[in-house]
């Protein structure tokens, strides 16, 4: 171990802000896929409306979705003890997820193949249900990591949880799938307002904008219900940051409040919630005004700013347990060994770029509005 | 432990899954490489008959493309969902390849392959090329980090069991990514996909000869196919993974159970053409015994030899018994950090630990397990020989034939009479469904060879399962089964539509009159 040159210590912590961009790389790129996939019954009427949506992110949700691909195998490869626990413990929610998923790429490339009405009704309606489950259950799981999870394991480190289902769907989780949702709402009409023109345009600019002050006001609230009425987690005495990835070596209490302890510690860390804030606004009156790119850049603020918001909060936890907190989940004990995390990010330094450098090009390629006469000239179009 | 009617279920779940998922995968590792063949070609010539070819076989890449792609997310997330304890006990070490197969193959192939269908008007014609070979090159580049993972499964090099964090670390990661099973089993996989993907287009190709359609598209496609999967198919046999049985216990404990060899020969070991394995007797029935190909094909040598299943039993049953003193020095070890008599112990006996757990089936304590219960444990680690010894010859006659299939098709290739013989286009018509079959028994071989064990000798797979309700895994399989099966038949029938109205609609072919002109072209009016 001597021979690797980052201590264990800042490798946990690197890991954990890694964790971070990835899902904020996931919400913001596969995010306006899902926001489209849930707008799509709304702004696209006709049967050519919906063609013109669906070739907004045709050629690009494939790659997008990798995103989702690599946030599963980071989590599994970082902190397999996290990734244990919560696909899990949340079993038939994240069902819930894969199957609404696989209803998505089947559903883009299978749509438009038949000239049938029910048909492409029945495909119109696997794709919106591919866009508004995985959004609303991902911000649900969000809420139920602030909640904690009843999980604990035994000395073997073998993982027993208590919970049901529907227990997953209190009304303050239920609320963070709503922010969830209403945020990929307004990211990809923003997206819709950049690569189309016309009736779907001024559809998306409408919904858009009121589903990004939804985000707004439903975030507030959720911040509010945090501090006054959710049950924090903290560690009681000291847990070693460089000490084994064993989630029984420390003690932890669940203590009310305790989510707000690092803002009250750490006053700057404010700019994160008021970055959610401020972006949705932000996102509202850009889409108002008809200006897609500003939009997104500002729904893609927000999103940052709610993500990285509740990792403020929870820090260093990353899934507390509701009925044994010593069993709780934080950065420094259910990581992965020092040297599997030094290996991924000297690999992740090494493609992360290279992926972020080809997809820009690949968006650059692929610039322009999206219009009816672009899709009959290509055949594989959607 | 885990309830046992949750690990046959889940045990079911991911088989179904998995072996539906690799239907799709290899046929886009296939298909891949011919289309970027093809496009290379007409990129060279200029001749649009190639451009055309391009776009149909992408055609058919795009809806089987789409199927690998729903499919894959379930696999890699059911790791975590039904195998929790596996994903917890050696994550350290399985997860990493997983992540970097997202991060530089995934991501590759996922990107382009939007820009392959999307980018023909927005990209020169070698940009546009570019973009179909990086999508080629991804799709294998995936095939690799998916069976360094699955490699590690099979032969777990490079990594120790840890007692403060109770699981497997990383020890050695060059070891995991060149583990010589790994490596063997990626070249026979890869080299199977491009034998399925040539079938595939010789098979449809032969199609529309007999039918007299497309003559032009379909002879150029067959002998790009021919000449690729003479290649391939000589590879995926010769190259065959096999040859990665002979290290590893748990690999020589499948080789011997392909065999159906009961006991240990002399070398070089010889080959059961036929026989009805028997379970219960360790015998086989109706042996046809040929000398000395067995040994040849496992171990590539006159003089290596080969353990039979018996021989085998005894060293697990060796094995439990040193696990037993890992096991209970374990214990001591994390009561006492300091105790140096318990360290010296596990260090000693560590590697056999994996081969105690087994006895976790018939007892909690299983320091106290009776000889009987050892005896079990020990037989437990013959997997289930007759569907191995079937699966087996299933594959391997069909990659013979495929070799001599192919031979054949490159030689009247060579001298231009595909198009000749009927019985040679209804040969190749009919071949279509033997490279699936192959593929699936291949993939049963490895795997469910591999039982009892989820990684060989480390962690037993009935262990490895997470602690879910009945209820939950039926739920789960049953929605599976229904979206998965619902996709077969709408994924069949869009290829067939695809297939019978042929590459005439192409653009820059015979265009059909347009129905969704004008409406689109109302819509936008009504925008404006």
């Amino acid at each position: 171990m001597d021979t690797i040159p980052l201590d264990y210590e800042t490798l946990r912590l690197i890991w954990w802000l890694l964790l971070g961009i990835l899902l904020i790389g996931f919400a913001v790129m596969d995010g306006f896929d899902l926001g489209v996939g849930t707008l799509l019954p709304a702004v696209a009427r006709t049967d050519a409306e919906r063609r013109l949506v669906l070739n907004v992110v045709g050629p690009v949700w494939e790659g997008n979705q990798v995103w989702l691909i690599l946030g599963g195998g980071a989590i599994f490869a970082a902190f397999p003890a996290l990734y244990a626990v919560s696909f899990s413990g949340f079993y038939l929610a994240m069902f819930l997820i894969l199957f609404a998923l696989i209803l998505r790429p089947v559903g883009f490339k299978f749509r438009s193949k038949v000239e049938d009405k029910r048909w492409r009704a029945v495909w119109d309606w696997g794709l919106f249900v591919g866009g508004f489950v995985p959004s609303l259950v991902f911000g649900v799981a969000m809420g139920n990591v602030l909640l904690g999870a009843p999980f604990h394991f035994d000395d073997t480190l073998r993982i027993y949880y208590t919970g049901g289902f529907f227990a997953l769907l209190s009304p303050f989780a239920v609320l963070c799938g709503l922010v969830s949702v209403s945020m990929l709402i307004a990211h990809g009409a923003a997206m819709l307002v950049i690569k189309t023109d016309g009736p779907v345009a001024a559809r998306a600019r409408r919904y858009g904008s009121l589903a990004a002050l939804a985000t707004a006001v439903l975030f507030v609230l959720a911040g509010v219900w945090v501090a006054n009425g959710v049950t924090g987690y903290s560690i009681v005495g000291t847990l070693d940051a460089a000490g084994a990835s064993n989630p029984l070596g420390k003690q932890a209490i669940a203590a009310p409040g305790a989510w707000m302890a690092n803002y009250r510690t750490m006053p700057w860390t404010w700019i994160f919630p008021l970055l959610g804030v401020a972006g949705a606004l932000l996102s509202a009156l850009m889409l108002r005004a008809g200006r897609g790119g500003a939009a997104i850049m500002a729904s893609g603020l927000a999103i940052a700013g709610i993500i990285l918001t509740e990792g403020v909060a929870v820090f260093p936890f990353l899934l507390p347990s509701s009925t044994d907190p010593n069993s709780s989940l934080t950065l420094w004990d259910a990581s992965s060994s020092h040297m599997t995390l030094f290996v991924m990010l000297v690999v992740t330094c090494l493609f992360l770029p290279l992926v972020i450098l080809y997809t820009s090009w690949v968006y650059r390629v692929l610039r322009g509005k999206v219009s009816p006469e672009s899709l009959e000239q290509n055949h594989n179009s959607y | 432990m885990p309830d046992m009617s949750v690990v046959e279920l889940s045990r079911l779940q991911f088989a179904l899954t998995a072996m539906y998922h690799f239907l799709f995968v290899p046929l886009t590792l296939g298909l891949s490489f011919m289309i970027a063949i093809m496009e290379s070609v007409y990129v060279m010539t200029g001749r649009d008959i190639w451009r055309r070819m391009t776009l149909f076989w992408g055609t058919l890449f795009g809806i089987n493309f789409a199927m690998g792609v729903a499919t894959g997310i379930v696999m890699e997330f059911q790791f975590g969902m039904n195998w929790s304890y596996y994903s917890q006990y050696v994550g350290d070490i399985f997860g990493a390849p997983l992540a970097i197969e997202g991060l530089m193959a995934f991501f590759l192939e996922a990107t382009f392959v939007g820009l392959f269908f999307f980018g023909w008007d927005k990209l020169s014609k070698v940009k546009h090329l570019m973009v179909t070979w990086l999508v080629a090159l991804g799709t294998n580049f995936s095939a690799l980090w998916i069976l360094i993972a699955n490699g590690w499964m099979q032969y777990p090099v490079g990594a120790e069991f840890n007692p403060a964090t109770m699981r497997m670390e990383v020890t050695d990661f060059m070891a995991v990514l060149f583990n010589p099973v790994a490596q063997a089993k990626f070249v026979h996989t890869v080299s199977a996909g491009y034998v399925l993907g040539a079938v595939f287009v010789m098979a449809i190709s032969a199609f529309y000869l007999l039918r007299g359609r497309h003559a032009d598209l379909a002879k150029r496609s067959m002998a790009v196919a021919a000449s690729f999967g003479l290649a391939a198919s000589l590879s995926v046999v010769v190259l065959g993974d096999e040859s990665g049985y002979v290290t590893g216990e748990n690999q020589k404990m499948k080789l011997a159970a392909i065999e159906a060899m009961w006991e240990t020969e002399p070398a070089p070991a010889g080959f059961n053409a036929f026989a009805i394995p028997n379970q219960e007797t360790r015998t086989n029935e109706y042996a046809v015994h040929i000398p000395w190909v067995m040994g040849l094909i496992g171990t590539r040598s006159f003089n290596t030899e080969i353990p039979g299943i018996d021989e085998l039993v005894v060293r697990a049953e060796e094995r439990i018994r040193n696990g037993q003193v890992a096991y209970a020095a374990l214990q001591r070890l994390r009561a006492d950090r300091s105790d140096m008599h318990a360290k010296a112990m596990f260090d000693l006996h560590w590697q056999d630990m994996g081969y105690a757990l087994l006895l976790k089936r018939y007892r909690e304590d299983i320091g106290n397990a009776s000889e009987q219960e050892i005896a079990k444990a020990a037989a437990d680690t013959i997997p289930r020989v007759a569907p191995l010894f079937w699966s087996f010859r299933l594959m391997a006659g069909v990659g013979f034939y495929f070799i001599a299939f192919f031979a054949l098709a490159f030689w009247l290739a060579t001298v231009r009479k595909l198009d000749k013989y009927r019985w040679f286009l209804k040969l190749a018509l009919y071949s279509l469904p033997l490279p699936w079959l192959a593929i699936e028994a291949g993939w049963l071989i490895a795997e469910f060879g591999r039982q009892p064990w989820i990684i060989d000798g480390v962690l037993p797979t009935f262990l490895a399962a997470s602690g879910l309700k009945l209820h939950q895994v039926i739920i789960s399989l049953t929605g599976f089964v229904v979206i998965y099966t619902s996709l077969a038949v709408v994924d069949v029938y869009l290829l067939r539509k695809v297939i019978l109205k042929g590459p005439d609609d192409m653009p820059g072919g015979e265009r059909r009159p347009n129905h969704e002109g004008a409406p689109l072209a109302a819509a936008s009016s009504t925008a404006a």
